[in-house]
């Protein structure tokens, strides 16, 4: 009971901290939704419905890289605060207090996943005009998809925070670790058609079952088709948690 | 009685270099403890290991009974940390700290309103952290540092980089808390803060403890000189002074007159020796050795080298 009232109002806190800071809620929600739009009304006006829209690209793979990279730039900005807390020591004055560990980055996780979800749920709702979404898409059952895939990327982006050396560094590094992830998901390049040595690095990596998850339930695919996914990812996260508290440093 | 504190023969090294050698001591009860000793002297990660957050490699501490790695999380609900160069988030306003640091802690600690009006940090309620000056935001930890009303209230450098005004402030009420009952712990390289502030300080170099006792005893232990300087034209003084008892040395610059010696009784018997002689002067004060005088003494060089 005491430490979910330390949770919560150290989530509440640093949601209002976030949001004080100049270019915070802007950055982070509004500028993403509105490049969306504007891509919306660029392209729209010259698809014809039955031509790119229709592409496989546009059905699912689309609103699924774009999903990673708001996961991802969540995750980066997660990499940061953290590093911006351990320089400042403010993570150790937090941690000489009885607060868990695992509580402070808790919260700051949830309020990477608010802001996130606000971020979609604005593209969602004032995009419906520019991307004529096919109302099967299962909105709900993919939300908890996107929320498994991010909790594995969270995982990887503490192990990242573990080893940036200053604050400076966090978004560089960070930028540099995660894009790359993209390219061997199998989003473009089918893992099968990848050389061994990145196959036996793809397939350590949670992007890798995020993405058929992702577009699998985007198309419509039931659970049980995915249930692999989910178990690796879960795996994945269990395992980059565990070696990130390992190698995790508060100052 | 138990002591509050107990430190017995801790070590630390951070790769070769041996921060913490063997270092052992107590703290009462209601006492204002002082580790003083240079940057670098092995003050902070010693009391990085008794607040829980440093593991020593050797050694044993019990604070209030707990073992500060294995029941760490008592123990924090226990007492108060106010730590060295710490910050806060740069937008949270004082009033949301006090209130985050309340909801912390088991027991329902001090009023935060009251505690803030105590540190003169009311008006300052809806002000964020990254906007308040050295001395509001020390104040500001301070108040952290007390809210959950700890039994022990550890303190890190508390005035560096203050004012003087802030400094003596801070002074206060640190005194206030150990008025109160609780045991203060803090390190400082000022020497004059710990002259006046601790009830007993321990002198740490290079990792280990030179001497602990109160700074009154330190100070009679390895620097018993006393000195009287003066102003007379009296062509006999002179001849006088050296007649003394317990006197050291003579030393004259014009009409001034400088005598040492290691007698306790040594003011009195030179104002004795005036009286008596009925020796006119036209200035008269005396210098007392301190703490930094015992600091050079114990290590041949001041604290700031």
């Amino acid at each position: 009971m005491l430490r979910l009232n330390g949770l919560w109002k150290l989530t509440w806190i640093e949601l209002k901290v976030f949001l004080r800071e100049p270019l915070g809620a802007i950055g982070t929600i509004v500028i993403p939704v509105l490049v969306y739009l504007g891509a919306g009304r660029a392209v729209g006006r010259r698809l014809s419905p039955n031509s790119l829209v229709n592409s496989s690209f546009m059905r699912s793979g689309l609103p699924v890289l774009a999903s990673i990279v708001i996961a991802f730039s969540a995750v980066l900005s997660l990499i940061t605060i953290i590093s911006i807390y351990r320089e400042g020591g403010i993570l150790k004055r937090l941690r000489a207090t009885p607060l868990r560990p695992q509580t402070i980055l808790t919260a700051h996780v949830i309020v990477k996943l608010m802001l996130t979800a606000a971020t979609l749920t604005l593209m969602v709702l004032l995009g419906k005009r520019y991307y004529p979404v096919d109302v099967h898409v299962p909105l709900f059952s993919f939300t908890i998809a996107l929320l498994i895939s991010t909790l594995s990327i969270v995982a990887i982006g503490f192990l990242i925070a573990s080893i940036v050396p200053t604050a400076r560094f966090a978004q560089p590094i960070g930028a540099v670790l995660l894009y790359p992830m993209i390219a061997v998901s199998g989003l473009f390049v089918p893992l099968e058609s990848l050389p061994p040595l990145l196959r036996g690095i793809a397939r350590v990596l949670p992007l890798t079952y995020a993405v058929p998850l992702l577009q699998g339930i985007w198309n419509g695919d039931a659970w049980s088709a995915h249930l692999a996914d989910v178990v690796a990812l879960t795996a994945a996260f269990v395992f980059y948690t565990a070696l990130s508290a390992k190698v995790f440093r508060w100052e | 009685m138990r002591p509050v504190i107990q430190v017995l023969k801790i070590r630390k090294s951070y790769g070769r270099t041996v921060a913490v050698d063997e270092v052992s001591f107590e703290v009462h009860e209601g006492e204002i403890f002082g580790l003083i000793g240079p940057n670098g002297a092995g003050k902070t990660t010693t009391m990085e290991c008794i607040e829980g957050l440093r593991r020593p490699d050797q050694g044993t501490i019990a604070v209030l009974d707990l073992d500060p790695m294995r029941d760490v999380y008592k123990l924090q609900n226990r007492i108060g940390v106010q730590l060295q160069q710490a910050q806060l988030q740069k937008r949270i306003k004082v009033w949301e700290a006090v209130d985050l640091w309340a909801s912390l802690y088991q027991q329902k600690g001090i009023d935060g309103e009251h505690l803030l009006a105590q540190l003169g940090l009311s008006d300052k309620r809806h002000a964020w952290f990254m906007n308040l000056s050295g001395g509001q935001k020390q104040r500001l930890f301070i108040a952290l540092a007390l809210i959950n009303d700890p039994e022990v209230v550890f303190l890190d450098e508390l005035t560096t980089g203050l004012d003087p005004q802030s400094r003596r402030a801070i002074w206060e009420l640190v005194r206030g808390i150990r008025d109160r009952g609780k045991t203060v712990f803090l390190t400082t390289h000022l020497m004059e803060e710990a002259e006046r502030l601790c009830d007993r300080v321990a002198i740490i170099e290079h990792g280990r403890i030179i001497d602990i006792d109160t700074p009154e005893s330190l100070v009679n232990r390895h620097c018993p000189e006393r000195t009287v300087v003066l102003d007379t034209e009296n062509p006999f003084a002179e001849e006088r002074f050296r007649m003394i008892p317990g006197v050291g040395a003579v030393a004259r610059c014009g009409s001034q007159f400088t005598i040492s010696g290691r007698d306790d009784d040594l003011v009195t018997e030179i104002i004795h020796c005036l009286s008596e002689n009925q020796i006119r002067v036209t200035d008269f004060r005396t210098i007392l050795p301190n703490l930094e005088d015992v600091f050079i003494k114990l290590t041949g060089h001041t604290i700031r080298e």
